[in-house]
């Protein structure tokens, strides 16, 4: 189940026998999977197919359920993410996350964006004022923003509101960015700007992004997932899975007769 | 078919209904105008019975007299003791009640799981329903005879005794509306931040608290106006002496300046009592203007 040959050589997150339970009800089963560096990875399913699940176990945010249990293994570049020598909120500072609903913080904008950096440690006015500003250009919403640093955050639309959140997420130098189905709450040309910074977050990044949107996971990224009640039904190439997919299951989804 | 499903109310049924309907909103207004009606009252009947004594005794000499001797033969009438105890004591409370009352609020808002939690909130609703002549009546038992063989003091009915009984008094008042709002901290704030790799206690120092700073605050200013009003626990705990405050001294409040003199007081003095009323009065307004602005912009901020 790998993508293509150039990106087999660098997994960055691979999974083993991943199961999730929350109490009694299965959402996980047995998933294996290969995520390749500085790539978009698109998990696409209907609802409860445990797609978020599995996003949320990368970072370990799924540890936040109190009901979840989880068996098999994740490595995130080799290491063994649910070693209890692994100190999660180190993991999570390299694997970050983009929720579904913007959710910035009651604050500034700077404030927003320093978050990160200033509760791990940086403290130098000029450093921070280099990190607000270079995450929020790489975020592609530093134009819109920089006359309005100091206003409250919760003032911008909801589709700068989740710039400003990919920003925040990356003042703190991720490795990967998870995005949980992160235009579902946004207008259709907040979601193009959205898609276009994921296209240019490739450079740097591993994205890893659920979506309901089929033609989003056709129009960013290079591969696709397709989880089915738990199950990774299928995982490979975009291209290939939206136009000869092998299962049916897989076919039936992608072209509307179900989910 | 279409005709079953006309409306056939009468012009006289309709009429009845719309009169039913005004006479259960007087009814209402009525009961609702009874509050006002009372805090009304009690501000009119403060003022006008307040005021005489401080125009016999002077309103400078009335609020920054330091001498109270009111049943002297030559009668002095100066409250400042009083205010000053109040505030001291207000204050002192405060300063020990907080802090215990914020870390409290966070830990069963934020950290404390199950059983813990269960047992800790319980505990909380309890100590808000002790009535408060048995908060003076443990202090009376236990603290004062504590801080006389403690510190070596004659009597250990004083501010201090007095501070540490109405810090415990505000507790539950700050725990639970501190509690209230730590809650209502949207959960994905608190996600956003775990997710950057802030650990559990810095999210909820560095977001939560920050997030709920206005009911935190609010909390606050209902512990202050729960200390400033408290008679009865005061009262059993203070000495009621009328010194100017100090840690280890016999004092008085203003709450207990009014409550220990009205039963055999007349004339001038009991004219006086009625004015150091209008003072607490006052003070109280003062309080709740502040923690109206306080829920009034945590409102805002939600909206």
């Amino acid at each position: 189940m790998n993508v293509e040959d150039k990106q087999k050589s660098d997994t960055i997150i691979s999974t083993k026998d991943l199961n999730v339970w929350y109490d009694d009800f299965q959402a996980l089963i047995d998933v294996s999977m290969e995520i390749p560096e500085k790539s978009i990875t698109a998990l696409i399913g209907p609802s409860g197919c445990g797609k978020s699940t599995f996003l949320r176990t990368l970072n370990r945010m799924n540890d936040l359920i109190d009901c979840a249990k989880t068996t098999g293994s994740v490595f995130y570049r080799g290491q063994d993410i649910f070693d209890p020598s692994m100190e999660v909120s180190e993991l999570r500072r390299h694997i970050g996350m983009v929720f579904q609903k913007p959710n910035p913080f009651p604050m500034s904008v700077y404030d927003n964006v320093a978050y990160g950096p200033r509760t791990h440690g940086t403290k130098s006015r000029a450093k921070l004022d280099d990190i607000v500003e270079r995450s929020l250009r790489g975020a592609a919403i530093w134009d819109e923003v920089r006359d309005k640093l100091r206003q409250n955050a919760l003032g911008l639309s909801g589709g700068q509101q989740q710039r400003l959140c990919i920003a925040r997420a990356l003042a703190v130098q991720p490795d990967v960015l998870l995005m949980d189905e992160p235009t579902s709450a946004l207008d259709p040309i907040s979601t193009t700007k959205i898609e276009e910074l994921i296209l240019q977050l490739k450079e740097n990044y591993t994205i890893i992004i659920v979506t309901h949107n089929m033609q989003q996971a056709l129009r960013i990224s290079d591969g696709t997932a397709f989880f089915l009640l738990g199950d990774l039904i299928e995982y490979g190439s975009t291209d290939i899975i939206f136009s000869t997919p092998s299962d049916k299951r897989t076919e039936d989804y992608i072209t509307g007769r179900f989910g | 078919m279409i005709g079953e499903r006309e409306i056939t109310v009468t012009a006289q049924e309709s009429a009845r209904r719309k009169r039913i309907e005004r006479i259960i909103h007087g009814i209402f207004l009525m009961l609702g105008l009874i509050t006002v009606g009372c805090v009304l009252l009690i501000t009119i009947y403060l003022v006008i019975s307040g005021i005489p004594a401080m125009r016999t005794i002077g309103l400078k000499e009335f609020l920054f007299g330091q001498k109270w001797a009111s049943t002297a033969a030559e009668p002095k009438y100066g409250i400042l003791p009083f205010i000053l105890t109040s505030i001291y004591g207000t204050a002192g409370a405060i300063v020990l009640g907080v802090p215990i009352g914020f870390f409290a609020a966070v830990y069963i808002a934020k950290i404390a799981k199950g059983r813990i939690r269960w047992l800790l909130q319980s505990a909380v609703g309890m100590l808000a329903g002790v009535p408060s002549v048995v908060y003076g009546l443990v202090g009376m038992m236990v603290l004062v005879p504590g801080i006389r063989k403690l510190f070596k003091v004659p009597d250990g009915a004083s501010l201090l005794a007095s501070i540490i009984v109405l810090a415990v008094m505000i507790l539950p008042s700050i725990i639970k509306v501190s509690v209230t709002a730590l809650e209502a901290v949207p959960q994905e704030y608190e996600e956003a931040s775990l997710a950057m790799g802030a650990t559990p206690i810095e999210t909820y120092f560095r977001v939560s608290v920050p997030a709920a700073k206005s009911g935190i605050a609010a909390a606050v200013v209902l512990g202050v106006g729960r200390a400033i009003g408290e008679a009865m626990a005061v009262m059993m705990v203070a000495g009621n002496a009328p010194n100017m405050p100090s840690l280890f001294e016999s004092v008085r409040f203003l709450t207990t300046a009014v409550a220990s003199e009205m039963s055999y007081s007349s004339g001038l003095q009991r004219q006086a009592l009625f004015s150091i009323a209008l003072v607490l009065y006052f003070f109280i307004m003062l309080i709740n203007a502040a923690l109206n602005f306080f829920l009034k912009r945590g409102n805002v901020k939600q909206s």
